[in-house]
């Protein structure tokens, strides 16, 4: 027999003052690593989400709340295309490509389609007005320093526009179409469909991004305002700014420009859900706290009524040669028991808690995260065997005399 | 060999100080068989914990082979109680989760010896207070007598030097009593000292020597008195 059997057979003498503290903890450490579980991940998701829409800068129409971020061109609301213009000849520094874009509902046979309109790069360079800017032809941003590549202006191939949001070449009536709507129409390259009430012909089916753009069709802006009515306006300017000084200072500076738009920056879209996870973890730790506390004065009150409950039987160990720090290990050993048992069943509970409600109430895909083991086993731990260090002490200074028999 | 000197140990009870054992001196050496007996309240468990190096005397001298007991630290002593002094209580005092076997390891365990060694020696006890068959169970599925020679095997586990039992067959009936007092009977024959404090005459009676505690201080009884 050793110490560590004989406080793990004790354990399970008492089983309901253990399992209560045993709850607390797990608990405590439950609310921990699910909140935080689906903290990283969400924030792994919305970093995917904006690497994926391309573009750091968005301008909106005035009235586009930031809740309307995520389908930001699908909100109904348009602004002049002249604003464009106005951004192209405006020379801000950073600014590396302008992606307006006007979206609308269309049906093809019957089926309804969201029909995005875009403006290639060839549109700007024919312009002569926009000549004189050299936007997109040059890499804008390399001479400050700021940019390390710029757009490649030669690149005619169509499917650049699922990585780089733009398009060199776009006939009047050509379409592009994203995976899946291509796969719901069974059209391919070269296929004529009717949209709009004219003939266009399929330029390409673009590569699978995982994004919206996967369910759109794409023609040219010009033709989607001419055959939709909509005249000449835009839903959203998407801009490519350089990096974050350039988009840092860019926001004041298209502000001033176009002051009858909404300026958005993935920075500002970043720091308003950084900010929302940074409260969610804090009060992730908040909650962790406070029931850890609990779990330790459960554990410590616990523990008391176990010192009170085994006086004799200390006692008896003492007359039999057990040391105060005999008795003091044997304590904290149980205590060190309950926190690790508390710690991992925590982190099993709080990491399926997160598998489960992460993808329903979140739509955030979570997988389990070994750092969040050693995290709630360690703080689970020590504030287990915190709580019983009063007790065990308690415990190794009882008088060895209550064994006798009228003590 | 024992040695109490002038040992005084008084205690405060709501303001009064009430004195357990007055003056107490007394020589017990070894091999020696005590019973000691006195009415209730006469300090005669006092004695056994201050024998026992469980409280310290508020004034004398205890000597365990010519070295002060309470000279020593706290934990000199409770290894001095390990390896030299056993004890045997009225209420047997086993743990009641552990089963015999397990009860006689605990103090083998506590002095550091190898799990095969405990249960070896454990079972080799067991067997001497006829209970081989007994060694799975825990206290409630024992009798009275039965936990009571577990507590005796768990007694003899380190193979001490003295033993201090406190009314060792106050809650066993005269068959059991008598059983009993042969196993402490046979452990003085092996050698060893006991103390043994009583209420019980018959008990008293298989003692080399009666000590009579009366209000904290001790008389010696012949034979004749003590019968």
């Amino acid at each position: 027999m050793k110490i560590q059997s004989m406080i793990w057979k004790e354990l399970w003498q008492r089983p309901t003052s253990m399992l209560t503290s045993l709850v607390a903890v797990t608990l405590g450490v439950a609310a921990l690593v699910a909140i935080q579980n689906i903290i990283v991940f969400s924030e792994e998701k919305i970093a995917g989400d904006l690497e994926s829409l391309g573009a750091n800068v968005l301008v909106l129409p005035p009235s586009v709340t930031l809740q309307d971020y995520y389908s930001a061109d699908m909100h109904g609301h348009t602004m002049p295309e002249e604003f464009v213009t106005r951004l192209a000849l405006a020379r801000m520094p950073g600014v590396e490509n302008l992606a307006p874009k006007l979206c609308i509902e269309a049906t093809v046979d019957s089926i309804p389609v969201t029909l995005t309109g875009i403006l290639p790069r060839s549109e700007f360079q024919a312009k002569t007005t926009w000549q004189g800017v050299g936007m997109f032809t040059n890499a804008v941003g390399t001479d400050r320093g700021c940019c390390a590549t710029g757009i490649d202006a030669g690149d005619d191939d169509p499917n650049s526009l699922a990585t780089t949001r733009t398009i060199q070449k776009l006939g009047e009536r050509d379409v592009i179409l994203g995976p899946d709507v291509a796969a719901q129409l069974g059209a391919t390259t070269g296929d004529k469909l009717n949209l709009l009430g004219e003939d266009f012909e399929v330029l390409t089916v673009l590569p699978a991004t995982g994004t919206i753009d996967d369910g759109r069709m794409f023609a040219h802006l010009h033709s989607v305002q001419e055959l939709s009515g909509a005249g000449p306006v835009v839903n959203v300017i998407e801009i490519m700014a350089c990096c974050e000084d350039a988009a840092g200072s860019l926001i004041t500076n298209l502000s001033a420009e176009l002051p009858d738009t909404r300026v958005i920056t993935i920075a500002q879209v970043v720091e308003t859900q950084v900010a929302v996870n940074g409260l969610m973890s804090k009060l992730s730790w908040v909650f962790f706290s406070i029931l850890l506390l609990v779990g330790g004065a459960s554990i410590a009150s616990v523990m008391y009524a176990n010192v009170t409950e085994r006086r004799k039987e200390i006692g008896t160990l003492m007359a039999l040669g057990a040391s105060r720090r005999f008795v003091t290990r044997m304590f904290l050993g149980k205590a060190a028991i309950l926190g690790l048992a508390g710690g991992f069943g925590g982190f099993a509970f709080g990491t399926i808690l997160a598998l489960i409600l992460g993808p329903q109430l979140l739509d955030v895909s979570v997988q389990p995260m070994p750092q969040l083991l050693a995290v709630g086993m360690f703080t689970a731990t020590v504030v287990a065997v915190a709580a019983s260090f009063l007790p065990a002490r308690h415990a190794a200074g009882l008088d060895p005399c209550l064994v006798f028999n009228d003590a | 060999m024992y040695e109490l000197k002038s040992v005084t140990q008084t205690y405060e009870r709501r303001g009064q100080t009430v004195t357990a054992l007055d003056h107490c001196s007394l020589e017990i050496p070894d091999n020696d068989f005590i019973a000691i007996v006195g009415p209730s309240g006469s300090g005669k468990t006092t004695l056994l914990s201050v024998l026992g190096g469980m409280l310290a005397p508020s004034t004398g001298e205890v000597l365990l082979d010519d070295e002060s007991l309470y000279n020593l630290s706290i934990e000199e002593r409770t290894a001095l109680r390990g390896e030299k002094i056993g004890f045997v209580f009225q209420s047997f005092n086993l743990i009641s989760w552990m089963t015999a076997c397990e009860n006689v390891q605990v103090p083998l365990m506590l002095c550091g010896q190898s799990a095969e060694q405990q249960r070896e020696r454990a079972m080799e006890l067991l067997d001497r207070v006829g209970l081989a068959d007994r060694t799975e169970h825990q206290p409630a599925e024992l009798s009275q007598g039965q936990q009571q020679r577990v507590a005796l095997a768990r007694t003899l586990a380190n193979d001490p030097q003295v033993i201090l039992a406190d009314e060792p067959t106050g809650n066993l009936d005269s068959e059991t009593r008598q059983q009993v007092m042969k196993y402490l009977t046979e452990f003085h024959d092996d050698g060893r000292t006991i103390v043994m404090v009583t209420h019980d005459q018959e008990t008293a009676a298989f003692a080399k020597r009666t000590i009579r505690l009366v209000a904290g201080v001790t008389q010696e009884l012949n034979i004749a008195d003590a019968a």
